[in-house]
């Protein structure tokens, strides 16, 4: 069957997906697909130089280690902290749900610019947390929080939090409550219950969540240029910087493609991980 | 309940506590350092006052920017919302193979680095000669806000019955009758929450407005970061709390038309 005869044989109805596919085609596959293929063009023809140029630099390979280290870690803790919220939220019911619904909704639809803004006051070295860690005895004087990496990971994790819980907490609602309380029936310690029931029931979620927060770190910009300044660099905010203020795009362009590659490889390898997990069930 | 498991679901709601405070904390604070009189921040501070609320008014640009932002917003969620409306139909009724794709493709621009198409869009405008910053701007925001109204309405058109429109028409219905009178109340509160969540989304956008913004044309992150950068006084906090405010007002909204744990559905 050629293609003529195969659209001619779809219902009528099929016809509106096309707008929004031609839309999406035309001003953000082709733009894609063209800033791919320029990267790999030089000025005579075909060449690779650009990439063999920037991966010899050690340079690049320090910012690629910032951005992968920076985004794992903010997915660590983004897991650490959304994982427990989300069984409490799936458990929560009345006032509780509502406080919790609350604070991860609300955020979600305040800008990042007023949150890493924020970010610079509670970590500034008289801010909020070097207050309560002086009140905690467990540092004499507040420590250096704002533009070093550890007060960029935490910033970070708080704006990407709720991108954590929610997956989780969706499949969690999925889940049929009896599942842990038949193991339980059956004499499954709470241990084993969590390991052989909840924890592979959410994998999913948690597939979800981890490659959500790992591709927007990863892909952050206005967080590190406020938390951590410029004497740190990801492959995100070298891409910003190169067409922003140095004018060199051919590194930007050469940098925004290799910040592609990954965030492709993330989506693709969760993808088929998730299909992988879910399909345990 | 042993001594073990009370300790561990201790510990899932001291961290599900320490979750709550964690997220709330830059919106307290942010507000908190806006009625603060000291132009350095202090918690709490020394003094309420409103001197940064009245500064706005004398912001240079600062209204421009907001204006284009709501202009851009609000049309690119328009398109987004007629766009992804029709593929949604398009797609529950039009058995389209390989739908599942088309639905992954649709929703890709909200994974892949905002940055990465803020960048090819604008080598490829440039590559077409499209210069105007305030064009440029809503083509790439549609891209960004059109992936909010499908997933959202997708997912709502799946869970409808279309039979239930052929059941109004043998009432009596006419057809534009029926979808007006079955479809519009079950889909509206997707529009609504996908719309809302589309308009914040382009609102807030930076990564890929700052490609297309010239001198004239800012969007308000943008003249937002370029303050916070230059000066970052408490004038910055007075804006964000206005934000912040919209924010919780479009929550408000969204959780009287759908329930807020509805708007929670991932």
């Amino acid at each position: 069957m050629n293609i003529a005869t195969r659209l001619r044989s779809l219902p009528p109805a099929a016809a509106l997906t096309a707008p929004a596919l031609a839309y999406l085609s035309l001003f953000y596959l082709v733009p894609l697909v063209w800033l791919f293929t320029r990267s790999f063009m030089g000025p005579v023809g075909p060449t690779i130089q650009p990439y063999i140029d920037l991966l010899s630099d050690p340079f690049t390979w320090q910012v690629i280690g910032n951005t992968l280290r920076v985004g794992a870690l903010v997915t660590l803790v983004a897991f650490v902290i959304g994982y427990p919220a989300a069984i409490a939220l799936s458990k929560a019911r009345g006032i509780w749900q509502i406080v919790l619904l609350t604070s991860i909704i609300l955020p979600l639809s305040v800008g990042v610019v007023v949150k890493a803004f924020a970010w610079q006051i509670v970590l500034a070295r008289n801010g909020l947390v070097g207050q309560i860690l002086v009140a905690t005895g467990l540092f004499e004087q507040a420590p250096q929080l704002l533009f070093t990496e550890a007060g960029l990971v935490l910033g970070a994790a708080n704006v990407f939090l709720p991108f954590m819980i929610l997956p989780i907490y969706s499949v969690l609602g999925l889940m049929d409550p009896r599942l842990p309380e038949a193991a339980a029936t059956l004499g499954a310690s709470p241990l084993y219950r969590f390991i052989k029931v909840t924890l592979p029931l959410t994998l999913p979620g948690i597939v979800a969540g981890a490659a959500f927060v790992f591709s927007m770190s990863i892909s952050m910009y206005v967080i590190p240029s406020l938390l951590i300044g410029d004497r740190f660099q990801t492959l995100a905010t070298l891409t910003g910087r190169s067409f922003l203020f140095m004018r060199n795009e051919q590194v930007g362009s050469t940098t925004a493609v290799l910040l592609l590659a990954i965030s492709v490889a993330i989506i693709l390898s969760a993808s088929s991980l998730a299909r992988r997990v879910g399909g345990v069930r | 309940m042993t001594a073990f498991e009370r300790l561990v679901t201790g510990l899932v709601y001291a961290i599900a506590a320490f979750a709550v405070l964690f997220m709330v904390t830059p919106l307290i604070v942010t507000v908190a350092a806006s009625f603060g009189s000291a132009s350095v921040f202090t918690l709490p501070p020394p003094e309420w006052s409103l001197r940064w609320y009245e500064r706005l008014g004398s912001l240079r640009g600062l209204l421009p920017a907001l204006v284009t932002s709501v202009q851009i917003a609000t049309l690119s969620t328009a398109i987004s919302l007629v766009l992804g409306t029709m593929c949604a139909i398009g797609l529950t009724r039009g058995r389209v193979p390989g739908s599942e794709a088309i639905i992954s493709f649709l929703i890709s621009p909200l994974m892949l680095p905002g940055l990465v198409i803020g960048i090819a869009l604008l080598q490829f405008f440039r590559e077409f000669g499209l210069r105007d910053a305030w064009v440029s701007l809503l083509l790439a925001h549609v891209v960004i806000t059109l992936p909010y109204v499908a997933r959202t309405v997708i997912g709502a058109l799946s869970l409808f019955d279309f039979t239930l429109i052929d059941a109004a028409r043998t009432l009596g219905c006419s057809y534009v009758g029926a979808v007006r009178k079955v479809l519009i109340p079950v889909l509206g509160p997707a529009f609504m929450t996908s719309g809302m969540f589309a308009f914040l989304a382009s609102m807030d956008n930076y990564p890929v407005s700052i490609f297309f913004s010239d001198a004239w044309t800012k969007t308000l992150p943008i003249q937002m970061l370029q303050y916070v950068e230059e000066r970052p006084d408490p004038t910055i906090a007075a804006i964000s709390t206005g934000l912040i405010l919209l924010a919780t007002l479009a929550m408000i909204v969204g959780d009287r038309l759908v329930g807020i744990r509805r708007m929670a559905q991932f």
